[in-house]
């Protein structure tokens, strides 16, 4: 393996952990409204957020090129802002990683609030506690194992991802380069040996992540 | 006096509550005055709204129309925009199941509602929870370990551990089995004895409402159709009580003595001596007794060739004959309300009319407590 595919590597476990963490904080208030809600924007929410489980990774990455850019609506702000233009960038990535992933992480947390239901939060009222006191010292621990689950499937989905990236990261070394856009460029120069210890560290790393996600003790991942 | 002086006189060591809601299929519009101390019954049917009340006192639920006082304070006036949320009310909550937080353990649930009460307003001490409901041998226990009695122990000494103001308890036998029951009446017994906390008790069944209520309120569809001194409101002719199958009535009496030779004991009631099948209480203990309307018949003359053991003069108050065949007359013992149910041609036969002179024959006195 070469210097460019530990850059590679490094940069898609940073680009995955950070949009993990992106992701547990904004998924964690979007999961509680959408478990709690009687809203009628409720579906709208619930399947704008899913979104990226049906669409194909092109056209989020499109749609996101034409907006973060420079003539689009949130590229304009960036830029009166002093941010400059977020597509080829990290940030961009992280932008696109967080949109990308977000079911996996919204869905399973959104379960686990609902799985515990209306009774602990009106025992913790009886209680003395006040709604975000409930949140830490009740839902927040009886939810864990949404929490586990929303993480490693955030992490892992960002870590496989592909086409956003290419749309809107491009393929610049250290910068944008996962690892899914360093094996396309070690196949299309037909360098298969590289291609496939990549390939295959992928293939072991989404096996380990989901057998340790479904094997935990009666538990079901999504 | 005016009378608005009268009813805030008799409200500020009392709790006010009117409420008024309507859901698809359900309104509830109930204007209670319960007592500041002793135990509250909310009697009904399923569906009868004891639970929705008794949500509405905690703040889990929020009529817009609404007023609720405890003990001189104002929690809710929707005329004048008050709401106190639930977290900031002085209340302990039982509900049904025992709903213990699943992550802690038994002294950490204990523990949740006791840390979040300011020192200052603490009276009842953890320590004294913990011995009231005998529930000391399970405090390293996690919930999903314990029986389900021993879950609603601790669920009732995690409500106490608050110092509530106000316990409200929703059914919170309902979900156990009889033996279970029996095991958790007592400890509600002694709640009930030595802790000057009102609680106010949802339940259907009449044999906890015998053992624990002070004051009844009597809720059918949505509507309070009677609230009242227990003594009161059970021997009424007009409520659907004393027309069960178990009708009863339930008399405060005090241990006159014993009879060793034949283990009797005797209850003074209003002056008058009624016998039971011994007991340990003490002589001068006050005790309550249950004594049900199938249990007592009546006779003209106080004869003692039967083996019966306990005779009364009692005087016909009123009678019901809206069942076919029985007569369910309402008797005054010395003031103290029984409760007769005969046959209706017996009733004919003795010339049973309000005002008559009887001797009512009492087979059978349960001492409840």
């Amino acid at each position: 393996m070469t210097a460019a595919d530990f850059a590679a590597i490094r940069l898609t476990l940073e680009l995955a952990a950070t949009t993990t963490a992106v992701l547990l904080v904004i998924g964690t208030p979007i999961a509680w409204w959408l478990a709690r809600t009687r809203s009628m924007w409720k579906g709208v929410v619930g399947a704008v957020v899913a979104l990226p489980l049906v669409l194909p990774p092109t056209v989020l990455g499109f749609y996101l090129l034409v907006t973060l850019g420079p003539n689009g609506p949130v590229g304009a702000l960036t830029q009166s802002l002093g941010l400059g233009v977020l597509p080829f960038t990290f940030a961009g990535l992280v932008v696109g990683s967080v949109l990308y992933s977000m079911p996996f992480v919204v869905q399973p947390l959104q379960n686990a609030f609902e799985a515990i239901g209306e009774r602990p939060l009106e025992v913790a009222a009886t209680l003395r506690a006040g709604v975000l006191d409930t949140f830490v010292s009740v839902v927040l621990p009886l939810a864990r194992p949404g929490f586990v689950t929303a993480a490693i499937l955030g992490f892992a989905h960002t870590v496989g991802e592909f086409g956003v990236v290419l749309m809107i990261g491009g393929n610049i070394p250290e910068k944008t380069r996962v690892v899914s856009v360093q094996i396309y460029d070690h196949v299309e120069a037909l360098e298969y040996a590289d291609a496939h210890w990549l390939s295959a560290g992928m293939l072991l790393f989404s096996f380990v992540v989901l057998y340790a996600l479904y094997s935990r003790k009666g538990r079901t991942a999504l | 006096m005016s009378a608005a002086t009268v009813r805030s006189a008799a409200t500020d060591d009392g709790i006010a509550a009117r409420f008024r809601l309507a859901w698809p299929g359900f309104a509830l519009d109930v204007d209670l005055a319960l007592p500041g101390r002793g135990v509250s019954a909310l009697f009904g049917h399923s569906g009868s709204g004891k639970t929705t009340v008794l949500r509405c006192l905690a703040g889990l639920e929020r009529p817009a129309d609404g007023y609720l006082a405890v003990r001189g304070e104002t929690w809710q006036d929707g005329a004048r925009r008050i709401f106190v949320p639930t977290h900031r009310r002085p209340i302990g909550y039982v509900f049904q199941e025992a709903s213990l937080f699943a992550h802690l353990s038994v002294r950490r649930n204990l523990e949740f509602g006791l840390k979040r009460v300011p020192a200052a307003e603490r009276r009842v001490a953890l320590d004294q929870a913990i011995a009231l409901l005998g529930i000391e041998p399970l405090l390293a226990r996690m919930p999903q370990r314990l029986s389900g009695g021993e879950r609603q122990r601790v669920a009732i000494a995690r409500a106490l551990a608050t110092s509530p103001r106000l316990l409200l308890m929703d059914e919170p036998l309902a979900a156990l089995d009889a033996k279970r029951k029996q095991e958790i009446l007592p400890y509600l017994e002694r709640l009930h004895d030595e802790l000057d906390i009102p609680v106010v008790y949802v339940s259907h069944a009449p044999e906890e409402v015998a053992r624990l209520a002070d004051h009844v309120v009597l809720l059918v569809d949505g509507r309070a159709l009677a609230s009242g001194p227990i003594h009161d409101v059970m021997p009424r002719l007009d409520l659907p009580f004393a027309h069960d199958e178990d009708a009863f009535v339930v008399i405060d009496a005090r241990v006159a003595g014993h009879d060793d030779e034949y283990a009797l004991t005797r209850l003074d009631v209003a002056g008058l001596p009624l016998w039971i099948t011994g007991t340990d209480a003490a002589p001068g203990a006050h005790v309550r007794a249950r004594v049900l309307a199938r249990d007592v018949s009546l006779a003209l003359s106080e004869r003692r060739d039967s083996s019966i053991l306990n005779v009364l003069p009692a005087r016909v108050v009123s009678l019901d004959e809206t069942a076919p065949g029985r007569s369910l007359v309402r008797l005054d013992v010395a003031g103290t309300p029984l409760l007769a149910r005969i046959t209706r041609r017996s009733a004919a036969q003795l010339g049973i009319v309000p005002g008559r002179e009887v001797f009512a024959q009492v087979k059978g006195v349960a001492l409840l407590r």
